[in-house]
């Protein structure tokens, strides 16, 4: 379904080029949970950007069906199936929730119909629906219309950039409940970009991506006891982190 | 109901764009065509008289008049008409009414149209006022198509106004000044929307004094600029007692636009509160990027966020 095929992507830094994902092979098949994982800073982010067309890739190519999608622009990719959930949502003036959720399901939903992909994902839909998608929507909240927008085009690839940060706990336990739910009943391939320990548990596959390169990809019984009894453990990394790198 | 008399398609058309209006209104009305007075309909409680010396209407509302609305659209489609009215509303105490203006200019020739008016509300004690003003312009005749109002209000006590004015299109030149006195407990509520293109000019100024205590205002503005257009912003608000004052100019500029905002917040009186807020910029690279992964072409996002942003 998506091959990702030599990919490398280098920016340019004083004069010289700072190669971010290198020469790096992935397939995603038909209708799979995949979770990629691994230390900030590896190349996750940008890996997910490169396959929505947001950046293009220095060498390489991606295939997403029977399409090379490589030079494809971010429109061409979502029509012929690509979804992605920013990290950090987007905030616009004046648009509401309602038109954002009609404009990812290209119809003109009802308030009823759109108010089941907010429920979906925690919120309840009557609040939210009339409200602007503006700086008076938190954080958590920003993120849960986001990857309602992405449920409402029901792609047959959707991918999602760390959907758990910036969600409070207790929404958490929601939000793991909505990528369950999504795994059951989506038509499509799920990519996620994730830390945490209860997505990676729902995966089918695993992908550890470091240093912009894969370095462990399989199942998820294979990998991860992996991560959790290692000094890669994803727990351990993150509070690395914290502990003041 | 029955159609409006006197007046054409084009006619038609262009109050359907300023006032909503498909038949004739209910409530109070005075439609004005070409420089004449085409349809008036007196209510039971809203008289409309023309004034005796020079162009212009008397808007009469009787004190505790509640839950009605008048319409008051003016339409030109005659290329090369020039017209200054002075209309005068008076709102009675405790009234809580709707009044809907707006201007329509189809010019087709060669020659400027221009509408110029003066409105003048005096909006009596706790009385409650909705004013809608919208703007339109069409016909691709070289003629432009120019606007200028000028509206004052003067609010006695309690009284409260929200005052909605819109431009979106086709006005090729507009110079529009605002000005409001408030007394004690009054409060003003503006909200103004207006894009522009082409070479168009709109300037749109506000002074508003806070006189009486706890009196209050907001002004709002958001405006789009696009193509070769410009756009002065200026927003006055003096506080003059104890009173909160606000204003509030968010634009997008685009292409070769210009835009500039002046707002000017005057304390006279300690207790006066008074914020001013006004943002220029383009539109954010990552909206555009985030209606692309919804599947819209660039166009298609940069209209969307547009639309929204004027609604």
């Amino acid at each position: 379904m998506l091959t990702l095929e030599n990919l490398s992507f280098g920016v340019q830094e004083e004069r010289k080029e700072k190669e971010i994902i290198h020469d790096l092979n992935l397939t995603v098949g038909d209708n799979k949970f995949v979770v990629i994982t691994g230390p900030n800073g590896g190349g996750k982010s940008t890996l997910a950007k490169l396959i929505a067309g947001i950046e293009k890739p220095t060498q390489g190519r991606i295939v997403f069906g029977d399409h090379d999608i490589t030079e494809m622009n971010i429109t061409e990719r979502a029509n012929l199936g690509i979804s992605y959930a920013f990290q950090q949502p987007v905030r616009f003036k004046g648009v509401q929730v309602l038109d954002l959720i009609r404009l990812a399901a290209k119809k003109k939903l009802t308030a009823a119909d759109a108010c089941v992909y907010l429920s979906e994902v925690g919120l309840c839909a009557k609040d939210y629906i009339n409200r602007e998608v503006n700086a008076s929507l938190s954080g958590g909240e920003l993120k849960r219309i986001e990857i309602a927008t992405v449920l409402a085009r029901k792609t047959r690839l959707s991918v999602f950039d760390e959907p758990e940060a910036g969600i409070d706990l207790w929404s958490f336990q929601n939000l793991i409940s909505v990528f369950e739910r999504m795994r059951e009943t989506v038509q499509g391939s799920i990519l996620i970009i994730s830390h945490q320990e209860r997505i990676l548990n729902i995966a089918d596959e695993i992908v550890v991506i470091a240093d912009g390169r894969i370095t462990n990809h399989g199942p998820k019984e294979e990998i991860l006891p992996g991560l959790l009894g290692t000094a890669s453990a994803v727990d351990a990394c993150s509070r690395f982190y914290k502990g003041g790198k | 109901m029955a159609d409006i008399g006197n007046v054409d398609s084009i006619q038609m058309r262009l109050l359907e764009e300023v006032a909503n209006l498909h038949e004739v209104p209910a409530g109070a009305y005075n439609i004005r065509v070409n420089g004449k007075l085409a349809e008036r309909v007196n209510s039971a409680n809203i008289e409309i008289v023309s004034k005796e010396e020079g162009e212009g209407i008397d808007i009469r509302i009787k004190a505790g008049t509640r839950n009605e609305s008048v319409h008051i659209p003016v339409v030109l489609s005659q290329s090369g008409l020039t017209e200054m009215v002075y209309n005068d509303f008076y709102i009675g105490d405790d009234a809580d009414v709707v009044i809907v203006a707006g201007c329509g200019i189809h010019n087709g020739g060669d020659k400027d149209s221009k509408h110029d008016g003066l409105h003048r509300f005096f909006v009596g004690k706790n009385a409650k006022v909705k004013y809608v003003e919208k703007h339109y312009g069409s016909g691709d005749g070289r003629g432009r198509r120019i606007m200028n109002p000028q509206t004052e209000v003067t609010m006695e006590e309690n009284s409260y106004m929200e005052m909605e004015m819109v431009q979106i299109k086709g006005v090729d030149s507009t110079r529009r000044t605002t000005k409001a006195d408030l007394a004690e407990g009054a409060k003003l509520i503006i909200r103004e929307r207006l894009l522009t293109h082409g070479s168009q000019f709109a300037e749109s100024g506000f002074v508003v004094n806070l006189n009486g205590e706890n009196s209050s205002a907001n002004v709002i503005s958001r405006s789009v600029a696009k193509e070769e257009s410009t756009q002065v912003f200026i927003a006055e608000i003096n506080g003059n007692a104890k009173c909160a004052g606000h204003s509030e100019c968010d634009a997008i500029i685009m292409d070769n636009a210009k835009i500039s905002a002046v707002p000017k917040i005057t304390a006279n009186n300690t207790d006066a509160a008074l914020i001013h807020e006004a943002a220029i910029g383009k539109i954010a690279g990552e909206q555009i990027i985030k209606l692309m992964t919804l599947g819209l072409t660039e166009e298609e996002a940069e209209a969307q966020i547009v639309n929204g942003f004027l609604k």
